[in-house]
């Protein structure tokens, strides 16, 4: 190829306005033996850009056994069975506490009367019940109000030693 | 898709994918890693891929979106050390030598650019993509990656020409 079409490549290959056949040209001519001398730099450059093209991936492709590449599809079972898990001990702690406030309530009914009667007497023997109970702790107290007399000698002496004084 | 065919489908593209981990993220390790870890998540899609026109076009893509988020995770992470300070003044001769390898100033020049115009001279130059294609990698208009590429070529030829002025001295 004639030098000045070169120029003119070289000129529209460095605005980007080159197209690959053209940039292919370029290319070759570079490659070839009988570069002008001016033009002699960019023989470096276009030459490059082959040896870069000759860089290869030596790995091996990575190739995972079917049963490894449905890992993710097994985890998503795995995520459901786990959801179906909790919504189940929700329902669980949800049931218990509903029923056993249930129980508490009945309990809380201690039954009633119809009979006037019948209740005034009921009501008569809780309350003796009730008074007995009360009276059963009334003789320990005596000890207490031995206490408090002996206190109350101990505190006269001090006054009067202390008027004495 | 058995394990054959995937491996046939992914044999034209998967080392356009390795250069192009490899221009960005520089290190031949880090670039297979990529690699690997695409191939993985395209082995993986499998039943979806279907729905791309290209594969190689979305393969490329995903290279792309990997290595940036690659490149910012470690630069968020990482402390940059600046070895101007230093640097002995005099270059070392391994270092001479590399320099004598014009292939290296090249790939030098093209380090230095920043990523998007690293990825379309990768891509135009190298893989010789057609603008459309580009276009639809990376997302970008078709005018805009031609005004990025000629700022990219540009750049390096300006590079070029002094260390080629240099190398006479």
């Amino acid at each position: 190829m004639e030098l000045y079409k070169i120029e003119i490549l070289l000129e529209k290959y460095f605005e980007g306005e080159t197209t690959l056949a053209e940039e292919k040209a370029l290319k070759d001519y570079f490659s070839s033996s009988d570069v002008a001398s001016h033009l002699e730099q960019y023989s470096s450059l276009f030459g490059y850009y082959g040896v870069a093209k000759a860089q290869q991936y030596e790995k091996a492709v990575p190739v995972l056994e079917k049963q490894q590449r449905h890992n993710s599809s097994k985890m998503s079972h795995r995520s459901w069975l786990s959801v179906a898990a909790s919504i189940l001990v929700l329902i669980g702690v949800v049931g218990y506490v509903f029923f056993t406030t249930q129980d508490l309530k009945e309990d809380k009914k201690l039954g009633t009367f119809d009979d006037p009667e019948v209740a005034f007497k009921a009501t008569q023997k809780a309350l003796a019940l009730l008074s007995n109970k009360v009276n059963v702790g009334i003789e320990s107290v005596q000890y207490v109000e031995e206490y408090q007399i002996a206190k109350n000698k101990v505190f006269r002496k001090t006054k009067n030693k202390n008027s004495g004084i | 898709m058995n394990q054959n065919e995937f491996v046939l489908m992914v044999a034209p593209f998967k080392d356009k994918v390795f250069r192009l981990a490899k221009r960005l993220l520089v290190s031949t390790e880090e670039a297979e890693d990529a690699t690997q870890e695409i191939l993985v998540k395209l082995w993986s899609k499998e039943e979806g891929l279907s729905g791309y026109s290209s594969v190689e076009a979305f393969a490329m893509t995903m290279t792309k979106n990997y290595c940036l988020d690659q490149l910012k995770s470690k630069r968020a992470g990482n402390l940059k050390i600046v070895h101007t300070n230093y640097s002995d003044s005099a270059p070392a001769l391994d270092k001479k030598l590399e320099d004598l390898d014009t292939f290296n100033w090249v790939e030098k020049s093209i380090r230095q650019l920043p990523e998007q115009q690293r990825m379309i001279v990768q891509l135009r130059d190298i893989e010789q993509y057609e603008f459309e294609e580009i276009a639809k990698m990376l997302d970008m208009t078709e005018s805009a990656i031609r005004v990025s590429l000629s700022r990219a070529r540009k750049t390096i030829r300006e590079y070029l020409i002094k260390t080629h002025n240099y190398g006479i001295i």
